[in-house]
């Protein structure tokens, strides 16, 4: 075991699986010689070479396209995009090719790839620096999307994208990037996609959330704890393909659903949730499950920042009123 | 014509002074006054003024993520000097000294790096668009307003902006393919400054120059020293006088060299060599203009006293910035769209309630 950063734990998943497996290369937009913005990809080009992880020019359509064809013709690429918001120039070569190859050649070609890049706010940056997308990419049939909330799961997560032979895209919560240090195993292991996790359990509300917005519940937990609620905490690891199964029972037990996600609130990832307590727990609901979500606005820039980034105790509010319905 | 003259296809630079402002092309040097020279050498020195201060604010914590312009003055005031008010300028991100001589204040440009959208609100400026993040997209917008000028008979010209990475997006190629089908008036300026974050600019093209990317799409295109002021001055009024004629688009590649860091969140050390910083650092414009004008004996300024000067003034829209009207929640809302849909109102509605909840709490 050692202690890690997300960056670390997806630093030394990228390090395990290129040096077991000689098909995997990496790249992107200042990925090699700078190990990337995040230096998520540091050291990877000094100890695997220019051949395997190095620095393509700046086109994301590109990027993914070429990784494409790697993987339809034995590599395994892992490709990394620089930002969220930098993401949509390759959104034509994943919704329209990456993701209908293996469908279209009815399982002739497989497609084992993984798109990384670091997604949403709060950390006063620049415009198109500070999205979440993961609606607009769970939408797209053929794809599974990846969200880790803390460094063990990065690396368990990202193991089982990369050893995936279905296109995986990898969202990384880039305001925790940092901000945990996390006992990690160093050994190789991995967390199957498509499984949520509870992680508190409790009884009297669901709360559902990924990423950065983990830790966020967690705060807002402890305030709900003082104030005697009992909230039953569930990190979502994969939103597509969404586990169903484990957001029901808990609804079934709690009663409630309380849901948190950064990205804007109308056709998000909250409306699915909320239609899988109505298909999966619907006489078991007590309160109306409650979106705890981004407004319909463009992320606003710093000074604005503050009204949108969801805060615990904004969560805490929400699952106190949806307690007390 | 130069851009005969100047063939990018054979590698040809368009230089006129060197590196300690000697005249190297006499026959090609503009017919500018002195009164106009030493104008343009002050322009490039408040602009580089401003943006040392920028970077040093950033470095106080005053600002958020800056990228610095030091090192391109020349272009951009030589293209400052010709474009026209009614002309367009549509920026990628590294035009300071563009968006000063457009009227844009230092005010606006610090608002925006507070975190303000209001800073993309230039109030004075006429005919400039918000600074273009997303790299290389704002070509085709260039195109678009090229071809609003056509089609309204008008004759103003659009001056485009991208860097060297830029020009590997999908969105400049279409760019120069639009501009050549639709004979646009737009003059496509590259800066090439080296570099695109840590990548340099050899590992973006095969190509031998970037200027040479003009020929398959059958406009133009001219490689220009770009931290020589009166070669950038040259090839612009070239440019422009082309492209007013309605003889279409034209590309300008600026050979320059990104005296700073990528933004104020990079470490060129990380990427690059003292040796070659220093080997650039020799070409720098403001010093070649400087040089030029004592070797022609019309500089007799204090270049500190104006610094100085400039710095008052800088700082003083600084505070200005600084004491803008607090962020409200109004402002998250109100220019989502011009005309605000009920759930717009009822999200804004619903997070009041919370606040006064909170209020209500302490």
């Amino acid at each position: 075991m050692s202690m890690m950063t997300i960056v670390q734990a997806i630093n030394n998943a990228l390090d395990i699986k290129l040096a077991e497996d000689k098909t995997i290369v990496v790249y992107g937009e200042d990925t090699g010689k700078e190990g990337g913005v995040f230096r998520v990809t540091e050291g990877l080009q000094k100890k695997y070479g220019v051949e395997r992880v190095f620095d393509s020019p700046l086109a994301e359509s590109a990027i993914v396209g070429a990784g494409l064809g790697m993987a339809l013709s034995g590599l395994r690429p892992i490709v990394e995009l620089q930002f969220d918001g930098f993401t949509y120039p390759a959104f034509n070569q994943i919704i329209s090719n990456v993701s209908r190859m293996h469908n279209r050649s009815r399982g002739k070609y497989k497609v084992p790839m993984v798109i990384r890049f670091p997604y949403g706010g709060g950390i006063n940056a620049l415009e198109h620096h500070s999205e979440s997308p993961e609606a607009l990419y769970a939408h797209i049939p053929g794809i599974k999307v990846v969200i880790p909330s803390t460094p063990h799961d990065a690396k368990g997560l990202l193991i089982a994208a990369i050893e995936s032979n279905d296109p995986v895209i990898f969202m990384e919560p880039k305001r925790i990037y940092r901000a945990i240090k996390q006992e990690v195993a160093e050994e190789k292991y991995s967390i199957p996609l498509g499984k949520a996790k509870v992680l508190t359990e409790g009884k009297d509300v669901t709360v559902v959330a990924f990423g950065a917005m983990i830790r966020e519940c967690q705060k807002a937990m402890a305030m709900a704890t003082d104030a005697g609620i009992s909230v039953e905490l569930i990190d979502l690891r994969t939103i597509y393909p969404i586990d169903k199964e484990t957001i029901a029972t808990s609804i079934k037990k709690t009663g409630r659903l309380v849901i948190v996600a950064e990205a804007p609130e109308s056709f998000g990832i909250g409306g699915e949730l909320i239609a899988i307590a109505n298909e999966e727990a619907f006489l078991y609901l007590e309160a109306p499950p409650k979106r705890v979500m981004g407004f319909d606005t463009i992320v606003p820039m710093a000074k604005g920042e503050p009204f949108y980034m969801i805060t615990p105790e904004r969560i805490f509010y929400e699952i106190e009123r949806t307690v007390n319905f | 014509m130069i851009f005969n003259d100047y063939n990018p296809q054979e590698d040809k630079i368009l230089r006129i002074i060197d590196n300690e402002g000697k005249i190297i092309n006499k026959e090609l040097l503009p017919d500018l006054d002195d009164e106009t020279v030493i104008q343009a050498y002050k322009s490039m020195l408040y602009a580089r003024t401003a943006d040392e201060m920028a970077v040093s604010f950033q470095r106080q914590g005053r600002m958020y993520t800056y990228p610095p312009s030091m090192g391109h003055e020349a272009i951009h005031i030589a293209g400052g000097m010709i474009i026209r008010n009614d002309d367009w300028l549509v920026p990628a991100f590294r035009e300071l000294g563009f968006m000063l001589a457009k009227e844009v204040t230092m005010k606006e440009i610090f608002l925006y790096y507070m975190g303000y959208e209001q800073g993309s609100n230039f109030s004075k400026a006429n005919h400039v668009l918000p600074i273009c993040i997303p790299i290389a997209s704002q070509l085709l917008h260039a195109n678009g307003i090229g071809f609003s000028i056509n089609y309204q008979k008008k004759d103003e010209v659009v001056f485009g902006f991208v860097g060297d990475g830029g020009t590997s997006e999908g969105d400049f190629s279409e760019a120069l393919n639009f501009a050549g089908v639709w004979n646009v008036p737009v003059i496509f300026t590259i800066q090439n400054n080296q570099y695109a974050i840590s990548v340099p600019v050899k590992s973006q093209t095969k190509s031998v120059n970037l200027a040479v990317k003009a020929i398959a799409f059958g406009i133009p295109g001219i490689k220009v020293d770009g931290n020589d002021f009166f070669a950038m001055y040259v090839a612009y009024k070239t440019a422009f006088e082309y492209a007013r004629a309605g003889k279409g688009a034209v590309l300008i590649e600026a050979l320059t060299y990104r005296k700073s860091a990528h933004t104020t969140s990079d470490d060129p050390t990380k990427y690059r060599t003292k040796e070659e910083e220093s080997e650039w650092h020799k070409t720098d414009p403001l010093h070649r203009m400087k040089k030029y004008m004592e070797n022609k004996g019309i500089w007799n300024e204090n270049g500190e006293v104006l610094i100085e000067k400039y710095k008052l003034e800088i700082d003083n829209q600084f505070t200005e910035a600084e004491n803008f009207t607090p962020y409200k929640l109004d402002d998250v809302f109100d220019y989502m769209y011009e005309d605000k849909p009920d759930v717009l109102k009822k999200q804004k509605e619903d997070y009041e309630l919370f606040q006064s909840w909170k209020e209500n709490r302490k």
